[in-house]
């Protein structure tokens, strides 16, 4: 048997109050593909911080081709040949591509030939990439292609990936794809960190699942099913969600020909958007994001202002009334911004809950707080969504991102709304996590909630839709039952909004 | 009025001499800034070294030494800064106005039996026959040492900003520290640098003032140029080069308004007195309105974690 490229035996590392991984053992071999698969909290993060030397083992060993390897910052990881691309980049938006490249390397060369080698390598790869632009300007794909092209210039042994495609358009996910299986080929060894089991199907040739911080199992991903490999990550049983929503039609939320401006230099507009959505009823947006979803949810919950007539709640008119009163009367909005819109990353978990909470739980009594409520509420959401946290007093900025995902959801159902706006209900959140969501929201629409999810995730919004419709260039289409559509017919929908109009006439 | 009682030779020189302390202090904040800390320290800093300039210069009888022990003082108050902000991890703003707060008062402490001294003279850099041109000898070769170093400091960290690996690590931890920290640089030691960097220069500028400019010891003598300073740095838009067009300006128009009092010009006096300060700001917002902006990180202090 050939030695492995990277070994770990029995890996501990204990942060007060939480052991992150207990004696976690595994091999990657060169050349080899090999998944690291667990929910939010799993220990994932910590672990391949291990690897890249910014997070030192309280004990265990790893070895690198046989040698002992104990990085003591990522300098040393890189010099080793480790490379880590991060899931938020690790980028300097006002410097050029090749600045930021310079910065991750050892002994860079003149910035002449650094450019050349940069160009070189990102046609050698496949990724189109130009050294001289500024970081700042570029889209969410070629930032990542930057961080890609920073680790293959050092040559490295082992690519470390933590959940590379969260961010990228389904072309862009192709195109990664190609690329690391000519690294692959090259034998470089990647170690990849996703939520999305499909992906690791097509790509890992090996998956070692964490729970708890524990090594509990390995699995080949080829012959495995996602719906294995999420109940190796759980421990239990996967539910799938199941709806019991009926329409009722009353209609409790419409839209009729919504035009508006995105307040942001370079938003989308939206154009002549008219649906209407039905108590009970669950309407499924879908498309990529940045063709107007920001707007559109700002628009239903009152961010954004919009002519009289536009937007209508159970036959009144909600131009001029602002979100604080919109969650009066019952409409409510999650928006896909977790640290910043949703929540408020440095105040508290109480105090999170108690600024959307107020009106509806009654948090506060003339211009008076009730702190001993808001607390309730905030212990209410992390019970029943399963948020993982000490308590009620951390701050928003402190949970990792599923976790926060689950609190700001479970906030705005715990409020039982008349009509909910959500956009990207499980954007970042593990397979068991996303289940439970979606049941959520599922069982508030049996509950009579109007609910119109806005999502990038098309599996999910056919999962939980009844109807369903795409929104492209700040245009919607004519909503369609979501039961009998597939993905050609979706696809054409995504490709052109308005262009399915005139094929249906 | 008398127009003809100014020389314009002289009046030159005189302006750039009386730009040389707001040029150091504020190319020293704009390396701390480029670096993503915001001291707001900068008068407090330029007092201690005025003080510390004067009295060494007094007792030692020598500008040379007196200098070197202004930018030791200014850097060694600025390490009290640096403590506070990047070891205990204090809020930037609120430790930068006690350490002005703070500067103002050790200085008058330690200047209390100095006032009224007259420190030694220091001389012109002697440049031989360029001294003697015409016109441009005077302007360009008459001046003492330290203009000539204010001048080569901001030459200095313009190339090194621009072109070395220094100055892209300074300035990628300015933009953005938690990447620079997880890219393995000590975000901390080269806050602390810049920072003690900044605390000499604003110490020089100081001197300047007390050893040439006055010359002498009063309480409280640098008067808001450190203000100046910090304002400048903003308004030049972080950059080396814009920050001397602005101190040359500001210093230039406040040595033309007191030439233009001087020769009993008929504009009220405070309208000469605001002059250098709202044309300085014209010229550079004008400037600053391309696309430039501040340091990513500037102000928010850094906590490593994981």
């Amino acid at each position: 048997m050939t030695t492995p490229l990277l070994s770990l035996s029995g890996l501990t590392k204990a942060y007060p109050g939480v052991v992150a991984n207990d004696t976690v053992s595994f091999e990657i071999g060169v050349g080899e593909i090999h998944a690291l698969l667990g929910e939010n909290g799993a220990g994932k993060s910590t672990l391949v911080k291990m690897i890249y030397g910014l997070v030192k083992p309280d004990s265990g060993l790893m070895k690198m081709h046989g040698d002992d390897f104990a990085p003591v910052d990522p300098r040393a990881a890189r010099a080793a040949g480790v490379g880590m691309v991060f899931q938020h980049f690790s980028l300097f938006d006002a410097l050029s591509v090749a600045e930021n490249i310079a910065l991750g390397m050892e002994a860079p060369p003149p910035m002449a030939t650094l450019a050349s080698r940069i160009s070189e390598v990102s046609e050698n790869y496949g990724l189109p990439l130009s050294p001289d632009r500024t970081v700042g300007d570029l889209s969410a794909g070629e930032r990542q292609r930057v961080e890609i092209i920073r680790c293959l210039l050092q040559d490295p042994k082992l690519l470390i990936m933590d959940e590379p495609t969260s961010v990228l358009t389904p072309q862009e996910v192709d195109i990664l794809f190609e690329t690391l299986r000519k690294l692959k080929a090259e034998g470089t060894a990647i170690l990849y960190i996703s939520h999305k089991l499909e992906e690791i199907r097509a790509l890992c040739d090996a998956a070692t699942i964490l729970r708890g911080g524990k090594n509990v199992g390995t699995c080949v991903p080829r012959d495995t099913s996602a719906r294995e490999m999420a109940e190796l990550m759980v421990g239990s049983t996967l539910a799938t969600p199941k709806g019991a929503a009926h329409a009722t039609g009353d209609v409790m939320l419409s839209v009729t020909g919504l035009s508006a401006a995105s307040p942001s230099a370079f938003g989308m507009a939206l154009k002549d958007i008219s649906f209407e959505v039905q108590a009970g009823e669950v309407l499924g947006i879908g498309g990529v994001a940045g063709n107007g979803q920001d707007e559109l949810l700002g628009v239903l919950s009152g961010e954004l202002p919009c002519i009289p007539g536009m937007v209508q709640f159970q036959g009144r008119d909600l131009s001029g009334i602002g979100p604080e009163e919109r969650r009066g009367l019952g409409v409510l909005a999650a928006p896909e911004e977790r640290l910043g819109h949703a929540a408020a990353p440095d105040m508290s978990l109480t105090e999170n809950a108690m600024l959307t909470g107020m009106a509806r739980e009654k948090l506060s009594k003339g211009g008076m707080l009730n702190w001993a409520r808001a607390r309730d509420f905030a212990e209410r959401i992390i019970a029943d969504f399963d948020v993982r946290t000490p308590g009620p007093h951390n701050a928003a900025r402190s949970l990792s991102g599923g976790n926060l995902q689950k609190f700001v959801i479970g906030r705005e159902v715990l409020q039982r709304p008349e009509v909910l706006v959500v956009n990207q209900p499980t954007w970042g959140v593990d397979a068991a996590a996303a289940a439970s969501i979606r049941q959520a929201l599922l069982d508030l629409a049996a509950g009579g909630t109007a609910l119109v999810i806005i999502s990038q995730d098309l599996d999910e919004l056919m999962e939980i839709s009844d109807r369903f419709a795409a929104l492209n260039e700040g245009r919607l289409s004519a909503p369609v039952p979501t039961a009998g559509l597939d993905v050609e017919q979706i696809g054409l929908m995504l490709g052109g909004a308005h262009g399915m109009e005139v094929a249906h006439v | 009025m008398d127009l003809s009682a100014i020389n314009p030779i002289l009046l030159i020189a005189a302006m750039i001499a009386a730009s040389t302390p707001i040029l150091l202090a504020a190319i020293g904040e704009l390396v701390v800034e480029r670096a993503g800390v915001l001291n707001l320290g900068v008068e407090g800093m330029m007092i201690t070294g005025a003080v510390c300039g004067f009295i060494i210069t007094v007792n030692t009888g020598s500008p040379t030494v007196g200098f070197i022990a202004a930018a030791v003082g200014g850097a060694v108050l600025s390490l009290l800064f640096a403590f506070l902000t990047q070891v205990a991890l204090a809020n930037q703003v609120a430790s930068g106005l006690a350490l002005t707060l703070f500067g103002l008062g050790l200085s008058a402490l330690m200047g209390q039996s100095y006032v009224g001294i007259k420190p030694p003279r220091t001389e012109a850099t002697p440049l031989g026959p360029l001294a003697d041109i015409p016109v441009i000898g005077p302007i360009v070769f008459g001046h003492d040492m330290i203009v000539y170093l204010g001048l080569a400091i901001v030459a200095a960290t313009w190339a090194t900003l621009k072109f070395t690996r220094v100055g892209l690590v300074l300035r990628a931890v300015g933009e953005n520290h938690d990447a620079a920290h997880a890219l393995g640089y000590k975000v901390k030691r080269i806050r602390t640098a810049a920072i003690f960097f900044g605390g000499a220069c604003a110490g020089l500028g100081g001197a300047y003032i007390s050893l040439i400019r006055v010359p002498q010891w009063t309480e409280g003598m640098t008067a808001g140029v450190g203000w100046i300073a910090l304002a400048l740095v903003v308004f030049a838009s972080w950059k080396p080069w814009r920050v001397l067009l602005g101190a040359y300006l500001f210093g230039g128009i406040t040595q033309l308004q007191l030439n233009l009092q001087g020769a009993g010009v008929a504009i009220p006096v405070e309208y000469l007195a605001m002059s250098p300060y709202i044309v300085t700001i014209i010229v550079l917002v004008i400037l600053s309105s391309d696309k430039s902006r501040a340091p990513g990180s500037l102000g928010r202090t850094f906590h490593a974690s994981g």
